[in-house]
């Protein structure tokens, strides 16, 4: 299949890709490993793609003393290499060394992902796992950018906070505390597909966070309402999730419990994070 | 013999490692394909499909202004559909249109041909026609086709189904004595065989010349002539086919497609090339036509472990149409008479179906029947060791055919040209380490198994005229036939009508005739591929080549020895039964002459030569057929060790051993590559790939991220062993191997998966062994017999 006739621009500077999005159907792709497929397909027939994956507003890293920024443009082989810092040590590094394979990191990107809000992807349940928040910038070009934590930014399947003109610019993930801890478990029966259950586990004392969070739903992310019970042992995975997740099937919710069991194998032997 | 000519004959002849001659261009990205073809005033082709699995079409309407670049069925005028008849009684034979106009009965069956300057245009066009359809009930599921109430797919038919058979040799005298019955019900799913380069033509009307040239991915280029010819009512003479490098075959590209006949009309209609290159979502959906087979099978044994008969009905979802040439028959035909193995028995009975239903026409798959009926003999035998509480390779060991006995014809009288099964087993057993693994079973606890499972069986190759005629298809081998003429510059051209995509043929062709005749590899040529410049021949397909095309190539190799001997006699004045003809020289004691200058001699300096000179010359075409054409049996055990995830149902391969006998082995590491390749194919059958369909006949994956192929990283370190038992029947020894990696696969690995899940009971009976499918024999089988260890 080839795509429906559609424009394409390459985008001069921000302002430029959002005129562009203003009133026509114009989509922005960055490393376009999601959407090139739909375009293929016929699933998805904009009338131009607006490419944004050079502009220099999205490619930009920035340390804070409490978190990282990066720009939506970033790709995954740039996390993965180590060509951009990683605040949580080697969290970051090891999660984007297994998105799907290295020819689809090398274009794909961490805005991209999160844009696109595939309920199996690696970013949506890692930035939600690890407290990341959106930056997005609305219409009103000279308005503060929004901040919208992860967990609100991604809104359903394939949906998020983000409107018809925004755009999302970067992603900002916070530094843990020393003594923090990670999980990140995912199941994929096969090497660059998407994960069928994926749990994602932060314990963070110094900074007061705890979370866990599931992933490969159908939709966005679950956080676990009281992850110190399931982390202590006082709930089930099980239980747990048939608390948090009661909308899923029985083989599912099975799927998902042998993902946050190994989750949380993994965390009791993680290694505490030392800045 | 000198020592170092024997060095220097195993670096370039029979048995020789030689690395392939064709590596340059594929590896280095050089290979010419269909795709790399085009044409000034090329169009390109895209087919409207059918959205449906069966409909009648009640209306086709095209888009404004667009006669010339779209075409119904009824605008095909004198083009016959394809039609493949088996010669087996009660055979119903079908009509497959070239473009369907009155019913469609599959998805993605072509409906009308769109042409554009690029293919995103004509696929633009496809979108613009309006198909009115009264869509009927479709057919999907192979085991109720033949219900009474069920729709038919060709309504001239009385029940959906190509063909029946019954096999029964002393069945009901031989389970007398049985002490266990062993039921068991098996499935295969389908599968797309997903070469990775897919189908693909350029048709070009040469109106000077009035010829048609097809450029097509196959792997038959004289029987898609034939067929063409057939369907366009065409002379041969009018036709040329050529197949330029194609990606894989695998069986897939041995058919002749309603594509390739619609191409070829509409460019001599139209005067202009016209390209079509098939896409993934087209092979996908309108290609899953494969290995979908269904068995209910019982095995009669005694106490000890004799299998004394095997009973069986199976039914092969044949789709909608009789392909051509191998019609809907051949795959159901085989399972009848392959059943057995290599397997010893006093009585066998047999019934199957070629059902017909509403998904794409089936082909004969890499291995064709016997992957699955591998996997139904070796499961229910394991079925019947753990009844009788005795060993996998124990079972085996008692009913396998013994070396002593061959040449053995079995119960439905198949010919055992020679093998010793038996030390594959032994052999496979103790490289796969059974006894240690059976050691560390004992100290397992927890919901991680493992498991250990054998799998052994035979592959019929280059099987010829009694064989195919008996199943009555279409096009039944014969011959193989090849070309060697010997240039002027002393190098050798070898033209053959089989088809190398892949199988190194450039290269294992070339080391015969380095044995026949001692030219270096370096300066053979293989021309193939092209009717216009090879000798008939009905393609590569069964493991035929290195057979029938070898067997060809080095007689037509002797033949010319002797005219170079002869020639070189006169020269060196010594007797030609006295000359040697090894690395490029001809030799008669001391004096010796080089084939090139006998060469020269022959074309180019007559003067030199007596007068009573041979002159058929340097250009032979000889033909060659095996002593017997029952067919070589290439020979293998398999041997894997798996870990079973039963929270996860995920099976991981930590070990595959293969012990092969291919006899006399041309080019080792091409047989290695072979059986490498097939393996990870059949690792696919056995753990990935199915195309599921719902029940109104829609197939459920159209890209390759639902449809799962085998990955590299899916693949375990294989380990071969080669064993070499030469064949009485070739020329050589050798024995087709093409095919074998791939059947072995899913009967093993299910066997070590239901080894380590025997502790409860449980067992896996339908592949592909998904983590659903695992979970839910662990489920039932823990439903039964709770089982020890943890649980979350």
């Amino acid at each position: 299949m080839k795509p429906a006739l559609f424009d394409f621009a390459v985008a001069q500077s921000l302002t430029d890709a959002q005129s562009a999005l203003r009133g026509e159907q114009n989509k922005l792709v960055s490393g376009n490993q999601s959407l090139g497929p739909m375009l293929n397909l016929r699933l998805t027939r904009p009338a131009g793609l607006i490419d944004v994956s050079l502009l220099p507003e999205l490619r930009v890293v920035e340390e804070h003393e409490d978190n990282i920024r990066f720009g939506a443009a970033i790709t995954h082989a740039e996390v993965e290499d180590g060509a951009v810092p990683d605040p949580t040590g080697h969290w970051m590094r090891d999660a984007a060394a297994n998105i799907a394979y290295r020819a689809v990191r090398n274009r794909g990107t961490i805005g991209g992902s999160l844009a696109h809000a595939d309920p199996a992807a690696d970013w949506v349940i890692v930035m939600t796992g690890l407290c990341a928040t959106a930056l997005v910038r609305g219409a009103e070009t000279n308005a503060p950018l929004r901040t919208i934590p992860m967990e609100e930014f991604i809104t359903g399947p394939y949906s998020t906070a983000l409107g018809p003109e925004d755009i999302l610019t970067a992603v900002e993930v916070p530094k843990p505390g020393v003594g923090a801890r990670w999980a990140y478990w995912k199941y994929t029966r096969q090497v660059g597909e998407f994960a069928k259950a994926s749990a994602a586990i932060l314990v963070d004392p110094s900074k007061s966070r705890t979370r866990i969070a599931i992933g490969a739903l159908g939709r966005q992310p679950a956080l676990l309402l009281n992850p110190d019970a399931v982390l202590d042992g006082t709930q089930s995975p099980i239980e747990a999730l048939s608390e948090a997740i009661p909308d899923q099937p029985a083989t599912a919710l099975h799927l998902h419990a042998v993902a946050l069991t190994r989750a949380i194998e993994q965390i009791k032997v993680a290694k505490e994070f030392s800045a | 013999m000198s020592n170092d000519q024997e060095a220097k004959e195993r670096e370039t002849g029979i048995g020789a490692r030689l690395m392939r001659k064709e590596d340059d261009r594929y590896l280095n990205g050089k290979g010419r394909y269909i795709a790399d073809i085009r044409m000034p005033g090329m169009l390109e082709l895209a087919f409207l499909r059918s959205p449906l699995a069966h409909a009648r079409i009640i209306s086709q309407m095209k888009p404004e202004q667009s006669d010339k670049r779209v075409f119904f069925g009824r605008d095909l005028t004198g083009v016959s559909g394809i039609r493949a008849v088996s010669g087996l009684p009660g055979f119903r034979p079908s009509t497959q249109p070239i473009l369907a106009d009155e019913k469609v009965r599959h998805v993605g069956e072509p409906i009308a041909a769109c042409l554009a300057d690029s293919r995103a245009k004509a696929e633009d066009l496809t979108e613009k026609i309006d198909i009115v359809f009264d869509e009927l009930p479709a057919v999907h599921d192979m085991t109720k086709a033949r219900d009474k109430d069920s729709p038919l797919l060709h309504e001239d038919w009385d029940e959906n189904s190509f063909l029946e058979s019954n096999a029964d040799i002393n069945f009901e005298a031989a389970i007398a004595d049985a002490d266990v019955v062993i039921k068991r019900s098996f499935k295969t799913a389908r599968q797309c065989m997903a070469p990775i380069e897919g189908r693909g033509l350029v048709a070009v009307w040469d109106r000077n010349l009035e010829l048609l040239t097809l450029y097509s991915a196959t792997q038959m280029p004289h029987i898609v002539r034939t067929g063409l010819a057939d369907c366009l009512n065409m002379d041969h003479g009018q036709i040329r086919v050529i197949a330029p490098d194609v990606g894989g075959g695998f069986g897939y590209k041995g058919i002749l497609l309603a594509e390739e006949v619609c191409a070829c009309f509409l460019a001599m209609k139209l005067d202009r090339p016209i390209r079509w290159i098939e896409d993934r979502r087209e092979h996908l959906i309108a290609g899953a036509n494969c290995r979908e087979h269904s068995y209910e099978i019982t095995g009669y044994a005694k106490a000890d472990g004799e299998l004394l008969a095997v009973d069986c009905t199976a039914i092969v979802d044949s789709g909608a149409y009789s392909s051509y040439p191998f019609s809907a028959c051949l795959e159901a035909a085989q399972v009848a008479s392959i059943l057995p193995g290599p397997y010893i028995m006093r009585g066998y009975r047999c019934k199957t179906w070629s059902v017909a239903t509403n998904k794409p026409p089936i082909l004969p798959f890499r291995g064709v029947a016997r992957t699955g009926v591998c996997f139904a003999l070796e499961v229910l035998l394991d079925g019947i060791a753990r009844e009788l509480k005795i060993t996998p390779e124990a079972i085996r060991a008692r009913n396998l055919v013994q070396p002593d006995q061959m040449p053995f014809t079995n119960i439905t009288n198949k010919f055992f040209d020679s093998g010793n099964y038996p030390e594959a087993l032994e052999r496979a057993v103790a490289a796969i380490n059974m006894t240690g693994i059976r050691a560390d079973q004992k100290n397992q606890t927890g919901r991680t198994r493992i498991g250990v499972g054998l799998s052994i069986f035979c592959e019929q190759g280059a099987h010829g005229t009694s064989v195919y005629h008996g199943w009555g298809i279409p096009m039944v081998p014969g011959f193989e036939q090849a070309t060697a003429r010997l240039t002027p510059d002393g190098g050798l051209e070898l033209r053959v009508g089989v088809h190398s995509h892949g199988q190194g043929l450039e290269t294992t062709l070339a080391q015969i005739a380095n044995s026949e005749i001692g030219i270096d590899p370096e300066k053979i040529k293989l021309v193939h591929g092209d009717t216009a410049y090879t000798p008939y021949s009905t393609g590569t397909w069964g493991s035929r080549c290195i057979v029938m095309a070898g067997g060809a190539v080095g007689t037509a190799c002797e033949s010319l020895g002797e005219r170079i001997r002869k020639i070189a006699g006169h020269l060196l004045q010594a007797d030609p039964a006295d000359i040697t003809l090894e690395n490029g020289m001809a030799s008669a004691g001391s004096s010796t002459i080089s084939i090139e200058e006998v060469a020269r001699t022959w074309y180019l300096k007559p003067q030199l030569l007596p007068d009573d000179v041979d002159p058929r010359g340097l250009d032979v075409v000889a033909g060659y057929k095996t002593t017997k054409d029952t067919g070589t049996f290439s020979y293998a055990c398999h041997a894997v060790k798996v870990e079973v995830d039963m929270d996860l149902g995920h099976v991981r391969l930590l070990d595959y051993v293969i012990v092969e006998d291919a006899g006399t082995m041309i080019n080792p590491m091409i047989v290695d590559g072979q059986v490498y390749g097939g393996a990870a194919q059949g690792i696919g059958t056995a753990l990935f790939e199915e195309m599921r369909f719902d029940a109104s006949g829609q197939p459920l994956a159209s890209t390759l991220a639902d449809y799962h192929l085998p990955l590299a990283s899916d693949m375990p370190n294989i380990r071969i062993e080669h064993m070499e038992t030469p064949s009485p029947l070739s020329r050589f020894g050798q024995k087709g191997i093409g095919e074998s990696g791939a059947i072995g696969p899913p009967a093993a690995i299910a066997n070590a998966v239901n080894d380590a899940l025997s502790f409860i009971g449980a067992e896996v009976t339908e592949v592909p062994m998904t983590p659903e499918r695992v979970l839910s024999a662990i489920a039932s089988a823990e439903l039964s017999k709770p089982a020890k260890g943890d649980s979350i």
